[in-house]
């Protein structure tokens, strides 16, 4: 093992489950998760000398997050009808919620159900801070966008994810 | 919510405010029922939350990983950085050539930095074992006819075997708007990918590389064509003028 790839096992692989946790809810649980982190990594890797150092995490997530873009429009482009990534719901138009919260039952499938049901810009900020616990900043960093905006949709990702396990749509 | 401090209330919640700021958003929320009510959700969420799924990568996946980039250690040894490697072949060879090349990417670097980037993303494609191959075949009077039923236009498909550049196959792909054909080719423990479309009149950059790929960019006849691979610069210029001259042969 040469020093870059020593680096990047000590840096960037530590980060491997985040990477994986993050393709997984971005694809709500799709096969192509694994695809999207190998190449991740792979991009990771290659261009690993330009990075210097800082947060690696936010890094990392920054690249699963355009590779699972590229593998969407790559999809796009096969696929003669358009996909639309906000409207293809067909997780949240699952069982309706019954009125027993799902929060006070602690029924995870209702709640994963919830969370995929998010739009992916609700759904990748609310997995980064509820799952990975990142700051605002990393979330911005990972994101490419600016923390006001980190702020405003994670509020509004809570308040639907709310809304959705309380079974009504109130209050958003 | 209509608090105008909801976005602070709940920065407060997530730990992200400062001591100073901590204590005013403590105070606002001592008469604020709103952030109250804000409060109670973060904290029941929080609780739900940790009942979510967390998928943790497969151990197959993980070694996967581990095997793929110590390959691409084997490939890209550290003791021979590419760029000093290309600047001594510069120097030694067609030095003014390289030169020029370089300095033509640059001019052009702007208008051209989008098909770099998608030629480097249609190869780390390829090489993901995703789409490499959609004819498979040594013979080039198999991948030629390939071609013409598949591909808008007609690549050179010459096998270089004898020179160390193995015809491996050819595939439909799509790059940067365009449909391109792609012939495939070995080199050692490379992958070379020659990409040809229809010359739309548009310049190309004489070289690109991204990501440790290396793209030589060329016109011939009525075809745009690029090479891309991460071969030793000179192997990937000798390719290049390998594929030149078949194609004036034809």
């Amino acid at each position: 093992m040469d020093e870059k790839r020593r680096r990047f096992e000590a840096l960037a692989m530590p980060h491997l489950d985040a990477a994986y946790n993050l393709a997984r809810w971005l694809t709500r649980g799709g096969a192509e998760a694994d695809d999207i982190v190998q190449e991740a990594m792979l991009r990771a890797f290659r261009s690993f000398d330009g990075f210097r150092g800082e947060a690696a995490r936010p890094w990392l997530l920054a690249i699963v997050r355009n590779c699972h873009r590229s593998a969407l429009e790559q999809k796009k482009r096969h696929a003669a009808a358009p996909l639309d990534d906000q409207n293809d719901d067909a997780v949240a138009s699952g069982d309706p919620t019954p009125e027993a919260s799902a929060i006070e039952r602690g029924d995870s499938r209702t709640l994963d159900k919830a969370i995929a049901a998010l739009p992916e810009e609700f759904r990748e900020v609310v997995i980064l801070r509820e799952l990975e616990e990142m700051s605002y900043r990393d979330i911005a960093a990972a994101t490419g966008t600016p923390i006001g905006t980190v702020m405003s949709r994670l509020a509004r990702g809570r308040a639907l994810l709310k809304a959705e396990l309380t079974g009504g749509s109130h209050g958003v | 919510m209509a608090c105008d401090e909801s976005l602070k209330t709940q920065a407060y919640l997530d730990g992200e405010l400062d001591a100073a700021d901590a204590l005013k958003a403590e105070a606002h929320l001592e008469h604020c029922a709103e952030c109250q009510a804000l409060a109670a959700d973060h904290a029941e969420l929080k609780e739900a939350m940790a009942g979510a799924s967390y998928h943790r990568a497969p151990a197959a996946l993980r070694a996967k990983i581990s095997d793929m980039l110590d390959a691409g250690t084997n490939v890209v040894p550290l003791k021979t950085p590419r760029k000093s490697s290309f600047w001594l072949g510069a120097g030694s060879g067609a030095g003014g050539m390289a030169i020029a090349a370089v300095l033509a990417f640059l001019v052009f670097m702007p208008a051209n930095n989008a098909m770099v980037a998608d030629l480097a993303d249609a190869h780390v494609r390829s090489l993901m074992g995703e789409h490499l191959i959609d004819v498979a075949s040594s013979d080039h009077h198999t991948v030629k006819p390939w071609f013409a039923g598949h591909s808008d236009v007609s690549p050179p498909t010459e096998d270089f075997k004898a020179d160390g550049f193995t015809l491996v196959g050819g595939r439909a792909d799509y790059v940067h708007g365009t449909r391109a054909a792609v012939v495939v080719y070995r080199h050692g423990a490379h992958v070379i990918n020659l990409f040809a479309w229809a010359d739309r009149n548009t310049r190309l950059p004489a070289t690109g590389s991204r990501d440790g790929y290396r793209m030589v960019f060329w016109k011939q006849k009525d075809l745009d064509l690029a090479a891309v691979s991460d071969v030793d610069p000179a192997e990937l210029d000798r390719f290049v003028d390998l594929v030149k001259k078949s194609q004036s042969r034809e």
